[in-house]
């Protein structure tokens, strides 16, 4: 590939194979469960069967006697946490709450909630102590939907919890109200000539991952811990469990194994602090792995909702207002992603006049965690058919109207500021131009839908070095877990940087004694932020093979430069120019090794729309959803490695129509999660959709050098509200409740059908 | 630690010896797709596996057209698939044996579990009830002959007794013009449990286009699987049109109990209970109709 040239770039935009991906496809590439260590105890957690109950009593004697059994440990094993949001690492977080998530401290919370912790020989034994404990349980009524709590009068579930508005002495179950406001929307919606007002329900849906989470703790008798873990970020499991078990960051050491999927849901910490603190207890290394019932009874999810969204818009389609109330359930503990919600739902669009209210309510359901553009795909639910049918009221195309009214440089954003350069204008031509939009869509009960989505992307901190070894071949050692072609994309910029083929660059992720602090794999940060710190430690290898130019040649630095991959004097006089291959054995006598070092806290993140076009076809006796067609149009700044870009829409896209059509947690009215396995959690197989078809949009994110924009969230965030929009062009009915099953729809068309023949027969 | 010991009988006399002796503490283990399930799930803890895949009587598919089908309990879904007589003269029965699970899935499962798990939305129930499958069972007493549609009591629960063994499947061999279907509704297109299953076996007389014999199976829409007899009955004697089979979706779904859970409410099941007969019944006839080519 050496040769071939994309934009001026001569590695960056080509496809080269993954550095792991050999580990990968012969099964050699270590995931969390795949370790194991001398003298190695197994870890297991009992987990209350109530959705709400006080905890009055735990026995453990009859479980400890149990031969095999060496440790077990509950909430009174962990250090009391102060109930305040604190700095955590690089983020603020109530570890109170996080510590009681991870074993419940006088309540149980949700079904699954962890209790207690056993360490043994064997995880049969641990599996056979589990039954042994015997916990004395207050149940008390569960509260399972935003509706039921905040009703007045309804359990609480935090005797702590309070808000601002409601002061200081009222028990509450909501955890915070957020309000963005601009302009009057009374005022605004008099200039409306439409305005069409509905109100949404999305249930909850998990992230899905395949690897389940995992943790192997290992304690030494000099107050050092090491984790070998499964995670999105081992410095946020460093800090969490350090927090949360009372010791300092520093005595923690995080090895991250190779993650099997996370989509946000491997952010925080279950079972890390779990099993150090039974190595503590037991001098033992100690391994937990969580079975599929654990990973959905206990882990992630990402809050149902109630939106209610309303907008108004002239007859010639411009949106002139626009309100929502968005209610997130957050789970057990406050924190849903509501504020995101909010903040996102009419980012695409200018609109003058928009009032949004955001509610925070627990619920008893798992602590939600943070999933692929956390509480834009709920909003953007609502948000984006209510648009739809403002278009039909207007008699505009549906990507016109969005195109009219569509967010781009300078418009203001929710929370104030305006937008910088972004692309969503561009997406949407890129679809409207696209064969897709343009082919025509025939046969019965078949229609198509689009939608648009927004995610802001963050920044934050990354570290990177780069070592130029003896035979010119290149080490990049960063501290962001491989989630998608990390070490590819990571490799191929500083391969582009210095001028050296592709597989002579050998990517390595490092724990956390080993690179400089670097925040979690999240918010499409870290092509962005950790791309950065890569190319800024290349070029600090760049420099220093000046310098060692500048020795060979008797010149100064400055006289030195280095262009397609070769060093040369300003002035050639006779000297031949080098590469970095010709340059690295002789470093050792220009004043030895070279590593590039780079830190960043990146600024001035680019974010990322995307606009979807879905082809359905319902059949109208089963209410059953095909999706016959999709295509995602992304602006992703640059592409780096364009697959695994692809590979990013066409996932986020997958996860966004299995959200659409059959995924949701199903509570009975018990409050007990019965769908606690992939049978009936149903994510879509590859028989469920089509070739995803991918348009990459590309306007560089300014400030950043090679302008990336983070890629890996917004595709989650049109679908559902693209499935709606094709369904109704379908068979005709507005769907405002997720997923869109097969019942659910049925009982939609059949209502219509119904209301048809009512109205033939009034006619009659 | 809760142990289990395995056993490998290598005759039906010495399966059932160990099934008697063990009572309720024995579980037969055919292909272990439901059974591995609830022993890590602990919904069963029983002290003995008695692995029946070892006895002949249990394993093979023997069919002519004077003697019609016996099918072994443990013979793996996929053999069935790869089974030229199934596929010809049962290519309902094969088409349920092959909805289930994946293709690793089908070399493991077997009819005769699928049909003890007492699971009322087993695949092939359905299709089983709908050819009139009579279930072979082998017990310390001696044995006896279940027809199919009376198998199951409820769900989790059928008619064996401690130490008794379901042996073999025996089916009558299809007669000219029959043929049978089985259609399930999941809300996934693979990889899932039925939210409603009907089969259905049609004997038509070409000469007028008439229906000699009915047979109506559901799945998923009770706590066992049903025998819809009104329906069948319904369509006897007459000329298969859209008012006859209407008038057997509508007594299809009246022969149907469902309830709301997780996979569909009630009133759901109901629909799609009509939807799925009319539709497997134009099936079934379809293939009667062109009997002949086979």
């Amino acid at each position: 590939m050496a040769a071939s040239t994309t934009n001026g770039f001569r590695v960056i935009g080509t496809r080269p194979i993954r550095h792991d991906g050999v580990d990968k496809v012969t099964g050699r590439a270590k995931y969390g469960a795949d370790y194991a260590f001398p003298g190695m105890l197994h870890g297991k957690v009992l987990r209350s069967p109530h959705p709400h109950a006080n905890i009055k009593s735990i026995k453990v004697d009859k479980a400890l006697a149990l031969p095999g059994v060496k440790a077990i440990v509950t909430s009174a094993d962990l250090p009391q946490m102060p109930d305040k949001m604190e700095a955590a690492g690089e983020q603020a977080i109530n570890l109170n709450h996080l510590s009681a998530n991870i074993l419940a401290r006088g309540k149980a919370l949700y079904d699954g909630h962890a209790i207690a912790a056993v360490a043994a020989t064997s995880p049969h034994i641990a599996d056979e102590a589990l039954r042994l404990i015997e916990v004395e349980y207050e149940p008390l009524p569960p509260v399972m939907t935003v509706e039921d709590a905040l009703k007045p009068g309804a359990p609480i579930l935090l005797p702590s919890l309070r808000n601002k508005e409601e002061g200081p002495d009222k028990e509450t179950n909501v955890a915070a109200h957020l309000q963005f406001k601009r302009g009057d929307v009374a005022e605004g919606f008099k200039q409306a000539d439409y305005v069409i007002e509905r109100e949404f329900k999305t249930a909850m849906v998990h992230q899905g991952y395949i690897e389940p989470h995992n943790a192997i703790g290992i304690y030494n008798a000099d107050g050092h811990a090491t984790i070998y873990c499964s995670t999105q970020g081992s410095f946020v499991v460093r800090a969490l469990s350090a927090a949360v078990l009372g010791l300092s960051e520093g005595k923690i050491k995080v090895v991250p194994a190779e993650i099997g999927g996370g989509f946000g849901g491997k952010t925080t910490v279950y079972l890390e602090p779990l099993s150090v603190l039974l190595s503590q207890k037991t001098g033992h290394p100690v391994k937990m792995t969580m079975t599929r019932a654990e990973v959905l009874r206990a882990t992630g999810p990402t809050s149902g909702s109630t939106i209610r969204c309303k907008m108004g818009a002239t007859r010639d389609g411009k949106i002139v207002a626009a309100q929502c109330w968005l209610a997130y359930e957050a789970g057990g503990f406050p924190g849903s992603p509501v504020g995101a919600g909010a903040m996102t739902i009419l980012a695409p669009y200018n609109i003058p006049n928009i009032l949004v209210d955001a509610y925070d309510v627990v619920v008893n359901r798992p602590k939600t965690a943070a999933y692929r553009a956390p509480g834009a795909s709920n909003a953007a639910m609502a948000s984006e058919t209510v648009l739809d049918e403002i278009a039909e009221k207007c008699g505009l195309d549906p990507l016109d109207i969005r195109i009219l009214n569509g967010s781009h440089d300078g418009t203001p954003q929710t929370v104030g500021p305006p937008f910088k350069r972004i692309g969503f204008i561009e997406t949407l031509e890129a679809i409207k131009n696209g064969e897709h939009y343009k082919s025509k869509l025939t046969g019965a009960n078949r229609g198509r839908g689009v939608a648009s989505g927004f995610w802001f992307n963050v920044g934050l901190q990354s570290s990177a070095t780069v070592n130029i070894h003896t035979d010119g071949t290149v080490s990049v050692v960063i501290g962001s877990v491989d989630i998608g072609g990390t070490r590819a994309a990571q490799a191929m910029i500083a391969a582009e940087v210095l001028g050296v083929d592709i597989n002579d660059v050998r990517p390595t992720i490092a724990d956390t004694d080993s690179i400089g602090h670097t925040d979690v794999t999240g918010g499409s940060r870290t092509c962005f932020a950790t791309g950065w710190a890569v190319y800024e430690a290349a070029q600090d290898c760049i420099r220093q093979l000046k310098e060692r130019a500048a020795k060979l040649w008797e010149k100064k630095p400055e006289e030195v430069v280095f262009q397609n991959g070769v060093f040369s004097p300003t002035q050639a006089n006779g000297v031949k120019p080098m590469s970095l291959k010709e340059m690295a054995p002789r470093l050792a006598r220009t004043g030895g090794p070279i590593v590039g070092r780079a830190t960043v806290n990146a600024r001035g993140v680019g974010p990322a729309f995307a606009t979807v076009c879905v082809d359905v076809e319902v059949d109208p006796d089963t209410g059953k959803t095909q999706i016959l067609r999709a295509t995602i149009a992304q602006d992703v700044g640059k592409a780096i490695h364009p697959s695994y870009v692809e590979g990013q829409m066409q996932g986020g896209m997958a996860q966004g129509i299995g959200w659409a059509l059959n995924e949701e947690y199903f509570y009975d009215d018990r409050g007990i999660l019965r769908n606690t396995g992939l049978l009936d959690y149903r994510m879509p197989t590859c028989l469920d959709l089509p070739a995803l078809e991918t348009l990459i949009v590309e306007v560089p994110t300014p400030g950043h050098p090679l302008g990336v924009r983070g890629v890996g969230e917004v595709s989650i965030v049109p679908p559902p509200a693209a499935v709606a929009n094709a369904i109704y062009h379908a068979v005709g009915v507005r769907m405002t409740e997720l997923p869109m099953s097969p019942p659910r729809l049925l009982k939609a068309i059949l209502k219509k059908r119904a209301a048809g023949e009512t109205q033939a027969a009034a006619a009659d | 630690m809760h142990a289990i010991t395995y056993e490998t009988p290598k005759s039906l006399d010495e399966a059932v010896k160990l099934l008697a002796a063990h009572g309720e503490k024995a579980r037969p283990l055919s292909g272990g797709t439901d059974l591995l399930i609830q022993l890590r799930a602990g919904t069963r803890r029983p002290d003995f596996v008695v692995d029946i895949k070892r006895i002949p009587e249990l394993t093979r598919i023997s069919f002519s057209l004077q003697h019609g089908l016996r099918l072994g309990a443990a013979v793996p879904c996929i053999e069935i698939h790869e089974n030229g007589d199934m596929r010809k003269y049962y290519p309902g029965l094969t088409e349920a044996a092959h909805l289930i699970g994946s293709l690793q899935i089908q070399s493991r499962a077997s009819v005769g579990g699928n049909l003890c798990n007492g699971s009322p939305a087993a695949d092939t129930t359905p299709a089983l009830i709908a050819l009139g499958a009579q279930a072979r069972v082998v017990g310390p007493k001696g044995e006896r002959m279940v027809p199919v549609e009376g198998f199951c009591l409820a769900p989790g629960r059928t008619v064996l007794q401690p130490g008794e063994l379901l042996v073999e499947f025996q089916i009558p061999a299809p007669e000219r013009h029959c043929a049978d279907a089985y259609l399930r509704f999941i809300p996934r297109n693979e990889m899932d449990i039925a939210v409603v299953g009907v089969g259905a076996a049609l004997t038509l007389d070409m000469s007028d286009d008439r229906v000699v014999e009915a047979r109506i199976g559901l799945g998923a829409v009770g706590p066992t699987p049903i025998f819809a007899a009104e329906a069948s009955k319904s369509l006897i004697g007459k000329t298969l049109d859209a008012a006859a089979i209407d008038n057997a979706a509508r007594l299809a779904i009246a022969a149907s109990s469902p309830i709301d859970d997780m996979r569909g409410t009630a009133e759901y099941r109901r629909h799609v209970v009509g939807v799925l007969t009319r539709r497997v019944l134009a099936k079934a006839a379809e293939r009667a109709r062109q009997s002949d080519q086979r």
